[in-house]
């Protein structure tokens, strides 16, 4: 039986085409990923090891500087006892922050998350071991700094040169003193890095005279465990030690949970590719079956069994799925390879290492390729098994019965139902919980709508008929009449399309309904012209607001400034410090009850809910503890609208400056006369000494900040989702070429009676189009139930959320589902037209 | 339609083929299916072509009709020359000129009766005689089997809706490529009864390959073909005559 398999297979190789391309793609997918995550994490491992590769002990401080209680870090004395211990070759005491690189033009380099200032930390031999310099020496001068080698390229920076470096406070001018090169990971991550001489380092970072953390290197010989349990006595209580072992595999284990995530989310996408190619394997064989019923009931009559029928047709398939996975796999190495590259060409920094291609991916590539093939096969073969031998005598093909598409239809219309009610239930109940149930459902509903989509692709169909006729005439009435011919087929061809939309129309649903509630809640609250932030996320220097105070032109302007203290009791309040009076011009204060203004009068404004809860009203006097523990009072003069850009609690800066002795100002708004032009965004840039660490956002920059996450993500999915939708293209195709190699005779017939090659082409055209639209239609109808579903369970954490369904999106979505339609006729339709009259009209 | 101008069409020919010839390969594998034939279908006139297989009587069929392209010669439907058509206007010709009957019916499972009888005016973007129309579906006795899909008809009818669709587009001459082939004797009989009719009564024209001479005797003339030349035709056949010609010329094969 095996034999006659092979001998099939090689038969029908063209037919298989398009089923060994979909195994080819969700294989190489699969493998590509698997290959991709073992080679990342590899480099990434190898990496982390080299930076803690001379580190025999690495000791961390977690003290609270602004504490005046505890020590603010490790002292040098601190150091100087590690460096005595027994084995102890050095100890480098290290501090480390933000800091920002300007480039010639004053522009940051770098990422701003990434863009970091330490100190230079030489040794007794005037060497730090964790940077090597290739140009110059490290910075040994209050005026000094060294940089990094790429930063330093990135600014076109020479030894000698003055460069300019924001910390948090305003921009300093250094003299470049080396360019090095490290194994740092802000440097790895793509990120900056600034050394300056210990001193300042400390100043800028943390108090004179002490520092964050420590290395600890070895004498040759000597014990990494043996040092740190000797370590361990001499640090304060609030730091620690490690060896640089234990370092190095946290960091590999953090790395490899990271990749695993990241890992699952692609193999989630490739699974979505492979259930769709299950369709299109599925069809094939079910059409390779139909069109061989003749010689299967031959072989039944002289003595094949059923089972033997069903072997043969599985073993057909897992040679199929064998060379496909085999073709995918080398693919998927390839595409592992494209994604470091791209990656890299996106300027996320991926350390070098060579390609790991270890036995489980292959082993997983290739056995999930073969099995996906057979499951996909197996109801075809068995459907095959059950041809009885005498259809071997008559000529007329079995006809599949309607009795089955009923049973058929009442099972799909009760898991429909099912799940439809479990994300209505999902929708309804909300939270967590509701989620799950909508997940439960959409799993239910989706499988429910495939099974039902032979029966729904009549009326649907039916109903475009008319547009067809109209335009098109009798071809696209022929058309309309082909595509509801074998509904199975066209169900199984429109639910490959329909799962991909499916999930792209819910995740636009969902993005754009999030995106658009965020976009409007940044536009009704925000009345500032600007926004000034640090680059790194980070808080500001009280001087950039000072100096935007002055700021030629500007009517209004206030910090939102993270105030710490405890009011009415010993309850924490998030609260903010910001400028009475201006506030409510930069941004939307809506007042319940009492007056803004009483905010200049030493008064603080509360958020309504937070006052319900608490049971606070204008008037009411609150004891407070401020930051430094000094003890007051302080009068709730208004209460607002809760807002996501104010905190529950507003208080004037002026009231917590004397408690605050380091300010953290994390955004500032700011109002201009004139409002929003280059020229005044200019003044306030040059007004905050053109530092390249702090942003300058415009409103539109603002609505981008916050909402553009949203759009990157979406273009991602539909990025991942491709793969999907393009297996679900070579089922359209692969349903086409078989269906007109089936009609051979009829279009012979119609050619014969005068319907025109070109009109031929538009026949199967337009029922690839049809195909492929409807599957579109009831991917958009479920993917928009979707997305209005777990839309509901997260829409009390949005104000202002309302569904939004983005017309404009699903209108291009249909567009493009008829071209893929067109698309996917191109061949098909070649086929038919140049199909030989004469052989096609013979009689059999 | 008066007697007299169906008399009239009987002088003037319907399709023609001149010095014909059709050949396969090339060399050593050269085959020649039609070798240098002239023959001519007169308005309203029924013929047939015989032949033994391989004689090339389909291949005949097949170039006359405008189906398969011939290697030298001319052919003529009406006034047209065939030769210099290209596919497009080939396509047009057949779609307004020519009716065709199948052995294998070939009827669309798409559509019903009567959309299949309209189908080449559907094709054409004509609107259908309806009268015409009628009159046709009257003949051939489908009136009460308009609404059903070919899978509900059997064979004979069937191929009563294929003649009924050969004639609907009123096509100058209708070209038969073994009609009753597939049918029982009795509903080739119909069918073939009907063609006679159309040609005695409306003035049709129509050719039809054949290998059976009782389907034969139906016609007015009967061409015979063997090795791609036409060896010999007989006017008012009967199938024992054709017959007697049929093992006469199958003799004189064996011997020669």
């Amino acid at each position: 039986m095996f034999r006659t398999a092979l001998r099939n297979v090689l038969a029908h190789k063209a037919r298989l085409l398009m089923t060994v391309l979909a195994v080819m793609l969700g294989v190489a997918f699969v493998s590509g990923t698997l290959v991709f995550a073992d080679t990342l994490s590899n480099a990434f491992r190898n990496q982390s090891a080299k930076s803690y590769d001379d580190v025999a002990v690495a000791v961390t401080s977690h003290a609270d500087p602004d504490n005046p209680k505890e020590e603010p870090g490790l002292s040098a004395r601190t150091l100087d006892k590690i460096s005595a211990v027994d084995g102890v070759d050095a100890a480098y005491g290290r501090v480390d922050g933000f800091a920002g690189v300007a480039d010639p033009d004053g522009k940051l380099i770098g990422v701003g998350w990434s863009n970091k200032g330490a100190n230079f930390s030489p040794g007794k031999d005037g060497k730090d071991p964790a940077y090597t310099f290739t140009d110059g020496s490290g910075p040994v001068k209050d005026d000094q700094i060294a940089l990094d080698k790429e930063s330093a390229a990135k600014g076109e920076y020479q030894v000698g040169d003055r460069v300019r470096v924001a910390t948090n406070g305003p921009v300093k001018e250094y003299t470049l003193s080396g360019v090095f090169t490290t194994e740092d990971g802000a440097v790895n991550a793509g990120g900056s890095l600034v050394l300056f001489d210990t001193a300042v380092a400390q100043k800028q970072y943390l108090k004179p005279g002490y520092f964050a953390s420590a290395t600890v290197t070895a004498a040759p010989g000597a014990d990494d465990a043996r040092i740190l349990d000797a370590v361990g006595p001499l640090l304060p209580d609030t730091a620690d030690a490690k060896t640089g072992q234990a370092l190095a595999d946290e960091q590999a284990e953090q790395i490899e949970q990271g990749m695993s995530s990241l890992k699952q989310v692609l193999l989630g996408f490739a699974g979505i590719a492979l259930f769709v190619g299950v369709f299109l394997i599925s069809n094939t064989f079910t059409m390779l079956v139909a069109q061989r019923t003749k010689e299967i009931a031959l072989m039944r009559a002289v003595g094949a069994s059923r089972k033997q029928i069903t072997r043969s047709v599985l073993a057909e398939a897992a040679v199929v799925g064998l060379v496909a996975s085999v073709i995918g796999f080398v693919l998927g190495i390839g595409l592992a390879v494209g994604l470091r590259s791209g990656m890299a060409a996106f300027d996320m920094k991926i350390p070098g290492g060579p390609l790991i291609v270890s036995a489980t991916p292959v082993l997983a590539a290739i056995g999930v390729g073969v099995l996906i093939t057979m499951f996909a096969a197996w109801l075809p073969g068995r459907r095959a098994a059950k041809i009885p031998p005498v259809a071997a005598m008559s000529s007329v093909h079995a006809v599949a019965t309607t009795k089955s598409l009923v049973v058929r239809n009442s099972i799909g219309a009760a898991v429909t139902a099912l799940g439809s009610a479990a994300i209505v239930l999902g929708a309804s109940s909300g939270g967590d919980d509701g989620r799950m149930y909508i997940a439960a459902g959409a799993f239910f509903a989706l499988i429910g709508v495939i099974i039902l989509i032979p029966l729904l692709s009549r009326p649907v169909i039916a109903l475009v008929r008319p547009l067809l006729v109209g335009p098109f005439g009798v071809a696209g009435k022929l058309a309309g009449q082909n595509a509801v011919r074998n509904p199975r087929r066209t169900g199984a061809t429109a639910s490959a399309l329909a799962i991909g939309l499916t999930l792209v129309t819910g995740l636009s649903v969902l993005g754009i309904t999030v995106g658009t509630a965020i976009d409007k809640m940044t536009t009704d609250n925000i009345k500032a012209d600007y926004m000034v932030s640090m680059a790194n996320g980070g808080d500001l220097d009280q001087s950039a607001l000072t100096a935007l105070q002055k700021a030629k032109g500007v009517s209004a302007v206030s910090p939102q400034q993270s105030v710490y203290f405890e009011l009415g009791g010993d309850d924490f309040v998030s609260a903010s410090a910001v400028t009475p009076g201006d506030i409510e011009q930069v941004l939307k204060v809506d007042v319940v009850s009492g007056s803004v203004d009483s905010l200049a009068k030493g008064q603080i404004a509360v958020a309504e809910k937070t006052a319900k809860s608490r049971g606070w009203k204008p008037g009411d006097s609150l004891p407070v503890t401020y930051g430094d523990e000094k003890k007051g009072k302080l009068t709730v003069g208004a209460v607002f609208k809760d807002s996501e850009f104010l905190s529950p609690v507003l208080v004037d800066t002026e009231v917590v400056k004397p408690h605050e002795t380091q300010p953290y100002i994390q955004q500032i708004f700011v109002k201009v006369d004139g409002g929003q032009s280059a020229s005044n965004e200019q003044v306030l840039i040059d007004a905050l000494g053109d530092n390249p660490a702090i942003t300058v956002m415009d409103r539109q920059d603002i609505r981008n900040e916050f909402g553009g996450a949203i759009n990157t993500m979406l273009n991602i999915m539909y990025g991942l989702l491709a793969m999907a939708l393009i297996i679900a293209v070579l089922g359209v195709v692969n349903t086409l070429a078989m269906s007109v190699f089936e009609r051979q005779q009829e279009i012979g017939m119609l050619r014969a009676i005068g319907l025109d090659r070109r009109r031929v082409k538009r026949m199967v055209r337009l029922e690839a189009v049809v195909i492929s639209v409807f599957g579109a239609v009831v991917g958009i109808g479920l993917g928009s139930f979707l997305g209005w579903a777990i839309g509901e369970t997260i829409a009390d954490q949005i104000p202002g959320y309302a569904l939004v369904l983005p017309w404009d999106r699903i209108g291009i979505f249909l567009v493009l589902a008829g071209l893929v339609g067109v698309l996917a006729a191109l061949w098909p339709a070649r086929n038919a037209a140049r199909l030989n009259m004469l052989n096609a009209i013979k009689a059999e | 339609m008066t007697t007299a101008s169906i008399a009239d069409r009987a002088t003037t020919v319907a399709a023609r083929a001149t010095d014909l010839s059709k050949i396969y390969g090339q060399g050593e594998t050269q085959v020649v299916a039609l070798d240098r034939v002239t023959v001519e279908f007169r308005q309203a006139e029924f013929t047939a072509i015989m032949g033994p297989s391989g004689s090339g009587k389909s291949t005949l069929m097949h170039c006359v009709a405008g189906l398969d392209t011939f290697s030298s010669g001319s052919v003529r439907i009406g006034d047209t020359e065939l030769g210099s058509l290209k596919d497009k206007q080939l396509t047009k010709l057949r779609r307004d000129k020519i009716g065709f009957i199948f052995q294998a019916f070939n009827l669309l499972p798409t559509l019903t009766a009567l959309e299949n009888i309209t189908l080449p005016m559907d094709i054409a973007g004509r609107k259908p005689d309806k009268q015409w129309v009628d009159s046709v579906i009257r003949m051939v006795g489908l009136a009460d089997r308009l609404g059903h899909r070919p899978a509900q008809l059997s064979g004979g009818q069937q191929q009563r809706v294929a003649v009924a669709r050969a004639l609907a587009s009123r096509p100058e001459i209708i070209f038969g490529d073994e009609p009753t082939g597939n049918l029982d004797s009795r509903s080739g009989a119909e069918v073939l009864g009907f063609l006679r009719n159309s040609v005695r009564e409306l003035g049709q024209t129509v050719v039809m390959v054949t290998h059976d001479p009782v389907a034969a005797a139906y016609a007015d003339r009967v061409v015979f073909l063997a090795d791609g030349r036409i060896v010999d035709e007989m006017y008012k056949p009967t199938a024992d005559n054709v017959l007697d010609f049929m093992k006469q010329f199958d003799a004189k094969g064996r011997t020669s």
